[in-house]
């Protein structure tokens, strides 16, 4: 057990990190992320209050839907990242924000909304993902209505007799849900999907490994607020409307970053040894000079292989090109690649 | 009968006449976890006691190993480059590191003995 964002969680269960992480891939694998900071937000508009401070399409968000957000301060830098439903026949919207940032977070969301909306954080409710490619036959028997969603779908549901909210969603790469119980039926979900054959328990370890070959950014390390979103090369969380009204937070100064282009860029980087390169690892070109900096680096134990992401001066973010990383002093000679490193395997729509 | 010392890194050293063969031991694969990644030293090299020597990674951290006693290597156990996971499996046999010529048998002295070594992860 370690410390986490004001919370005890396991780094790994008996069966390590390892076997945790391919039997996610292989079946399902249970994390339990009830740390993550979960909101309503409600008022007239609530889409439009939320859009004063993230640049993605949020009233754009048809009923039923999940979407992927980044929170910005007034310099256009992220504060942090999220993800918004827009539950069917309700005004008010379901939010879920990181756990190290979340009093932060509705704090700062609350003084720029003033009274426009209204959040009531929940952080007593539970949050559970199950993830892999097993995650739809387990839930189904739980909650026949989980294998009617697609990805990104989110609808409310009893899950083994529990009132719910679940998304098809998660930050493994692969096909599964995250569902939202009230904290008191937390552990009787849990166990009830524990209890079936496919679903192992899976902690912090194996968490970090499984999202870092999917190509997802944690907060606090591969993005922060040094970071604008085109240098994190999350254009694509910016709404094509947003790009057009320029209405959010430092919208000019990101819209000439996005034409203009920035000085450096996030990009995948695969070592070409065994070796992993953690992070604050520094990336050099090949006559040695510093470039970059790793802010996530490990062991991917689907591709077994050292994965890793950082960022680089842009000049060197093109797929294919040859770096360096230092490690104990050495340079160890790797490449930009493009991420994904394992494919996402979400079931999409059609 | 080889004689078996350790240090309070978590290294053990087992002592067949002048030759040394050092690993990790049990209880420092199991903090470690899956261990991915070893890089042990060639074969020529000396290290002075409490010298590094080897890299052990796991799925969670990297560490160091260092030399309980000085002395010039003999061998590394390039088998681990290629399983790493013999770590895990067999810390204080087939995972071994690498093998060193004793240079100062007297650096012995200052080791922990197998007993004394339990008594000392019952304390951490």
């Amino acid at each position: 057990m370690v410390p986490f964002a004001g919370y005890e969680m396991p780094v790994q269960y008996p069966a390590g990190i390892l076997k945790e992480h391919l039997h996610t891939r292989e079946k399902a694998g249970l994390f339990d992320v009830s740390h993550m900071g979960q909101a309503f937000l409600d008022g007239d508009d609530p889409a439009a209050a939320l859009e004063h401070v993230t640049p993605a399409d949020v009233r754009g968000l048809k009923e039923g839907m999940q979407r992927y957000g980044l929170l910005l301060n007034d310099e256009g830098t992220i504060k942090d990242d999220f993800m918004f439903s827009r539950l069917a026949g309700e005004r008010a919207m379901y939010i879920v924000v990181n756990a190290g940032t979340k009093e932060g977070d509705y704090a700062y969301m609350a003084g720029k909304f003033g009274g426009s909306a209204k959040i009531t954080t929940r952080f007593d409710r539970a949050l559970l993902a199950l993830q892999g490619p097993a995650a739809e036959a387990v839930l189904a028997r739980h909650a026949p209505a989980a294998a009617g969603l697609t990805f990104m779908k989110v609808a409310r549901m009893d899950v083994a007799g529990c009132p719910a909210i679940v998304s098809r969603s998660g930050y493994t790469g692969e096909d599964g849900y995250e569902i939202s119980i009230e904290g008191t039926d937390g552990e009787k979900v849990a166990r009830a999907l524990l209890g079936e054959p496919e679903v192992m328990p899976i902690g912090l370890g194996a968490r970090d490994s499984l999202r870092l070959e999917a190509g997802l950014c944690l907060y606090g390390h591969d993005i922060d607020e040094t970071v604008n979103p085109i240098e994190a090369n999350l254009t694509w969380s910016v709404g094509k409307r947003r790009k057009m009204d320029k209405d959010f937070p430092a919208a000019e100064k990101i819209m000439d970053a996005l034409f203009n282009g920035t000085a450096k860029k996030r990009v995948g980087i695969l070592p070409d040894g065994r070796a992993p390169a953690r992070e604050g690892t520094g990336i050099a070109d090949k006559s040695g000079r510093v470039i970059g900096t790793i802010t996530s680096g490990g062991f991917g134990p689907s591709l077994n292989a050292p994965v890793a992401m950082g960022y680089v001066e842009t000049e060197f973010a093109n797929d294919g090109t040859a770096i360096d990383l230092i490690v104990r002093g050495k340079p160890m000679p790797a490449k930009v690649a493009p991420m994904p490193f394992f494919p996402h395997r979400y079931k999409r729509a059609n | 009968m080889s004689e078996v010392r350790f240090t309070d890194q978590h290294e053990w050293v087992r002592i067949d006449g002048d030759s040394a063969t050092v690993g990790i031991t049990k209880y420092a694969a199991e903090q470690l976890g899956d261990v991915v990644f070893v890089e042990v030293p060639e074969a020529g090299r000396n290290i002075g006691a409490g010298g590094e020597a080897a890299v052990v990674e796991s799925v969670k951290a990297a560490s160091e190993v260092y030399a309980p006693i000085g002395g010039e290597v003999t061998e590394g156990n390039t088998a681990l480059a290629d399983d790493p996971a013999k770590v895990n499996a067999d810390p204080e046999g087939e995972g071994w590191f690498f093998k060193m010529k004793i240079a100062d048998k007297g650096e012995l002295a200052k080791l922990m003995t197998a007993d004394q070594y339990a008594e000392f992860v019952k304390g951490l």
